[in-house]
């Protein structure tokens, strides 16, 4: 069990691998601080050194990797600010939509959720 | 793809000059104008612009934090009639 940035606590997997279950780090941004602290990006979780396990949490801060709760803060405070100011954007996120112009004709299902039937257009009956 | 640095922000010049002459003048008027496309800027802070919706202008009073949108983000352009309510159907 190691604990990186908070309450992450990847095991098993490559290092470099493993810190991308951290919210707010990717493999860019993995390899980045594999590559700050100079060790394998190949070597277990399991089997990393105590000192290095330190380097690894001290070079996130370092490169000024913004994680976890700052991260959601971050983006949590630019959705309030874009509602604050009125913006088209803002009504999007308020309404649970789409916010960069894609359809909702159709899909837009990740956004909008699970389909709700909306009682509608009864079938004409056919000639 | 976003714009070019090299170009810096459009504004249409017109508008430009108009916030200037009130700005200069400081008077509360609000300005008419269909560029839509424009970027606030800092010296429009305060100013109230009247952007076109494609029907009405629509006053938007510009606060310091609207700096690098642009106008036509805040005036929409759709107007949303509430779905019709089933009960309400007429039977045919």
């Amino acid at each position: 069990m190691a604990i990186v940035a908070g309450v992450n606590i990847p095991d098993n997997q490559r290092i470099e691998i493993a810190l991308t279950s951290i919210y707010g780090v990717g493999k860019t941004s993995s390899k980045k601080i594999v590559s700050e602290v100079g060790m394998d990006p190949n070597t277990r979780v399991k089997d990393i050194q105590d000192d290095d396990l330190t380097r690894i949490r001290s070079a996130v801060e370092r490169l000024g990797i913004l994680v976890e709760g700052d991260l959601r803060r971050e983006v949590q405070l630019n959705i309030r600010r874009l509602t604050d100011i009125q913006t088209f954007r803002g009504s999007r996120h308020r309404k649970g939509l789409p916010v960069r112009g894609q359809r909702t004709k159709t899909n837009a299902r990740t956004k909008r959720g699970r389909r709700q039937t909306v009682a509608g257009k009864k079938k004409v009956a056919a000639h | 793809m976003s714009r070019s640095i090299k170009k810096g922000p459009f504004v249409d010049p017109k508008l430009m000059k108009k916030v200037s002459e009130a700005q200069k003048s400081g008077s509360r008027e609000p300005i008419k104008t269909w560029s839509r496309a424009s970027m606030i800027m800092p010296e429009m802070v305060g100013v109230t612009i009247s952007v076109h919706d494609g029907r009405r202008f629509l006053p938007v009073l510009i606060t310091e934090n609207m700096v690098g949108h642009r106008l036509g983000e805040f005036a929409s352009t759709r107007t949303f009639r509430s779905h019709v309510n089933k009960s309400d159907r007429t039977v045919g």
